[in-house]
């Protein structure tokens, strides 16, 4: 179970939220002047990062508020929580020698990168 | 003299004929909850029909201020209860609050407090709607009602934490309900209409442990 920071209630079991999907995909300037192949692009296809991951989060049995943040894929280390409608943070890089299993937040600007992926999640 | 006399029971006839044509969420427990309660342990009852009221405008707009100005204040933050006297007005979320009041208050008994309210808000963003046939209100109080509670929300409790006065919107037995601790050992939880069979039939069953004696 996760415990989520809620920025409006604190920490709250996970089962009070629902989740939203990848946060900062922008809605199209003009949808009408994209090819089929741009609008599949924006519907369907989001990313699927091993490692931080920018989410949206929905306290829906609390404050019934959206917000935003920033969750490693591997650890569910919750690194950052930040409102709607404000750019990603930069991913906090974790201290060296952070605490052990999960490492690949240290590849923050290539954060696909799986030259550091722990145990077992190299294929 | 007929009119003195006609004016006081057209008022009143309405009211009684809809007391008694109002059924409480969780009146097929009533007998439930008296017979499963321990005096001076933990005691469950409902309290049905009370008065409540959703309100959403945006904290610090003057919509904000006036109704403030009719319930008595509005709460600033997560877990804080504003109000004055009766009216109690429980923070839900950022711009959102409900209001609680006892079952005299509700228009169709002739109070006045939804359309002070309704006023207040007036033409701006926000809304005023009555709210009082969606949740019903469970009364838990004794020495137990913690313990009793903390089996089914993952809130901490303890009194140094969860202090008389405060209200949260949570889980209890995983169903979602708002737990208000209005006194040192009082809880009150609303749970929705739907949800009140449920609620009421799992608080029982996690009230049956303390009529035993305790082991040692």
């Amino acid at each position: 179970m996760l415990l989520i920071p809620c920025p409006n209630c604190g920490p709250r079991d996970e089962t009070e939220f629902h989740y939203g999907g990848q946060a900062h995909v922008p809605y199209p300037e003009n949808p009408n002047e994209l090819t089929d192949t741009e609008w599949s692009r924006y519907l369907f296809y989001r990313e699927n990062p091993k490692g931080i991951f920018v989410e949206r989060w929905v306290h829906s049995t609390g404050c019934r508020q959206w917000f935003n943040m920033l969750r490693d894929t591997v650890s569910y280390d919750i690194q950052a929580v930040y409102p709607m409608g404000v750019p990603r943070p930069a991913a906090p890089l974790p201290p060296a020698a952070d605490t052990g299993t999960a490492s690949t937040g240290a590849a923050s600007t290539t954060p696909l990168s799986p030259s550091t992926a722990p145990e077992g999640a190299t294929k | 003299m007929a009119e003195t006399a006609a004016s006081p029971t057209s008022a009143k006839n309405p009211a009684d004929k809809n007391l008694a044509a109002r059924l409480s969420p969780a009146r097929q427990l009533a007998e439930a909850f008296q017979a499963g309660s321990l005096a001076g342990t933990v005691e469950l009852s409902e309290l049905p029909f009370l008065t409540m009221v959703g309100v959403r405008a945006d904290a610090g707009s003057e919509a904000a201020t006036r109704l403030a100005a009719v319930t008595g204040g509005l709460p600033a933050g997560s877990g804080a209860v504003a109000g004055n006297g009766d009216v109690s007005v429980l923070w839900l979320g950022p711009s959102e609050f409900l209001v609680v009041a006892p079952t005299e208050a509700h228009e169709s008994l002739g109070g006045d407090l939804i359309p002070a309210l309704r006023d207040a808000l007036g033409g701006d963003a926000g809304q005023v709607v009555d709210l009082s046939a969606n949740r019903t209100t469970f009364e838990l109080t004794g020495p137990r009602a913690r313990a009793v509670l903390e089996k089914g929300c993952s809130l901490d409790l303890h009194p140094r934490v969860f202090k008389a006065g405060t209200a949260f919107s949570t889980e209890i037995a995983n169903i979602p309900a708002v737990l208000w601790k209005t006194g040192g050992e009082t809880f009150r939880v609303f749970p929705r209409a739907s949800f009140a069979e449920f609620l009421g039939r799992w608080l029982l069953d996690a009230m049956r442990e303390y009529a035993s004696p305790e082991v040692p």
